[in-house]
């Protein structure tokens, strides 16, 4: 884990956080409500003894006290969903509305997806987009193992993704949970900086960056946009957003999540950042025993 | 007109506005949920009905341009263009709750039984065919998936991503 150093400037108690990373995380999952009630979903945990615990940021997240919450009649039915803690945010941020229309540009394996379609009550479209074809076999599973049926799943590089097939102008609100160095998923996966290096950063920023700019071009004015990544590098999260601040018509906004988070940081690596990237929170395993994570809110303007 | 099996069309509202050869109606396949499974044809009225791969039925929430060449549309919902339409597990664990004929309600172990994708005999003295597998779960009553019921054994069609031990 020696490539988190790097982040020693910009986290305090650096310490708790390097110890953080090394524990493995608590079992979450979020409750499927396309297909049952939190209390119904509750209840089947109760009967087959599964202890349970409330997040208060969210009703749908519950801490399981199993290792195997796949193996539940509450999981066979698509009333749960094992879902990282912090990936529960960005869906909940972007808050889409039933009826609308919302594209998932990086959309496998669908945990996301499926939560928007919920938040949507299965009205509306989510056009669920992932340029990996191996990974859209996990995204249709998803998607239907877990009862979502306004979900259209494409295959398509978002970077140039059109709206043609559905004969849409543009889209209500958009989700980017870019491709990254994944960083913040090293509790889940310690092999996951085995691959790490300075170029790898970079090379996903310009993707990142490609993939943020259409987002906010399909989006309709006075849309939103949200940007999220499972990395702290300052260049694949704060530069992406500096880089669409400069590019296009949009504007960070502010947000709540119930989730203790640190800013956006404004300089890093010798490079300075719009101010307004502060509005952007970061997530770090110390603070609330999560994986780490990145999440941004954009207003698309005329 | 010819199937294309690489888009999605949607079905026709009837039989009379058939343009595809052997394509499923809209009208027959609500009717055959209806008659199969006594499930209330207004359940599907906010839904379109697709049809991608031959004989494939897929349902939308809603409607979208047709025909239109993506990779899913909703969730596959039914077999066609064969001698018994099929419906599919996950059609079956959404829409099969509103279910009032030929659903079989098994015991926990039966049903752990069933959804490790394993056959078993049971006492059933309706209809053969594909049933609504079904257990109580919290309180009520809650689809697992398609049973094949032949011969005094019930088949389990759970497919094998599906299944689990439990």
């Amino acid at each position: 884990m020696d490539e988190l150093e790097r982040y020693e400037p910009l986290i305090e108690d650096f310490d708790a956080f390097r110890e953080a990373c090394r524990r493995p995380l608590p079992s979450v999952v979020r409750v499927n409500t396309l297909k049952t009630t939190v209390e119904r979903a509750k209840a089947a945990l109760d009967e087959e003894g599964v202890g349970w615990e409330d997040r208060e940021w969210s009703e749908t997240v519950l801490e399981l006290d199993t290792d195997g919450p796949g193996s539940t009649w509450a999981s066979f039915h698509g009333w749960i969903h094992g879902q990282e803690e912090v990936s529960a945010i960005p869906a909940e941020v972007l808050a889409p509305e039933p009826g609308e229309r919302v594209w998932d540009a990086c959309a496998a394996p669908g945990g996301k997806t499926t939560q928007l379609s919920a938040l949507m009550d299965d009205e509306g479209l989510v056009v669920a987009n992932d340029n990996n074809l191996g990974r859209l076999s996990a995204l249709r599973f998803n998607t239907e193992r877990l009862g979502a049926t306004n979900v259209a799943v494409t295959n398509r590089d978002a970077r140039n993704f059109s709206l043609e097939p559905f004969e849409l102008d543009a889209f209500d609100r958009a989700l980017v949970d870019a491709p990254c160095s994944c960083e913040g998923t090293v509790r889940k996966n310690p092999t996951a900086l085995d691959d790490w290096t300075v170029n790898h950063v970079r090379s996903v920023a310009g993707v990142q960056k490609g993939i943020l700019r259409r987002t906010i071009q399909a989006t309709k004015e006075g849309g939103t946009v949200v940007y999220s990544t499972c990395t702290f590098a300052p260049e694949e999260n704060e530069a992406v957003l500096d880089h669409a601040l400069a590019e296009e018509d949009c504007r960070l906004v502010e947000f709540e999540v119930g989730l203790d988070s640190r800013p956006g940081v404004t300089e890093w690596d010798g490079e300075e950042y719009d101010e307004s990237v502060r509005k952007a929170k970061r997530f770090y395993p110390h603070l609330e025993d999560t994986g780490g994570f990145f999440c941004a809110k954009l207003e698309v303007e005329g | 007109m010819k199937h294309d099996g690489q888009q999605f069309d949607r079905l026709p509202a009837t039989p009379d506005d058939r343009e595809v050869e052997g394509r499923a109606s809209r009208r027959e396949v609500v009717d055959w949920w209806h008659e199969r499974f006594g499930i209330d044809p207004e359940t599907f009225d906010g839904y379109t009905f697709w049809e991608k791969g031959k004989g494939k039925i897929w349902i939308l929430r809603g409607d979208t341009a047709s025909p239109i060449r993506i990779e899913a549309l909703g969730m596959a919902f039914l077999r066609t263009r064969q001698e018994h339409w099929k419906p599919t597990t996950n059609a079956v664990q959404r829409f099969g709750r509103e279910a009032t004929r030929n659903v079989v309600e098994l015991t926990r172990e039966q049903a752990r039984t069933f959804a490790r994708g394993d056959d078993q005999e049971i006492d059933w003295d309706g209809d053969w065919g594909y049933l609504v597998a079904a257990h109580e779960l919290a309180g009520d009553r809650e689809p697992l998936g398609v049973g094949l019921f032949l011969h005094g054994e019930l088949q389990s069609l759970v497919p094998k991503g599906r299944r689990r031990d439990l």
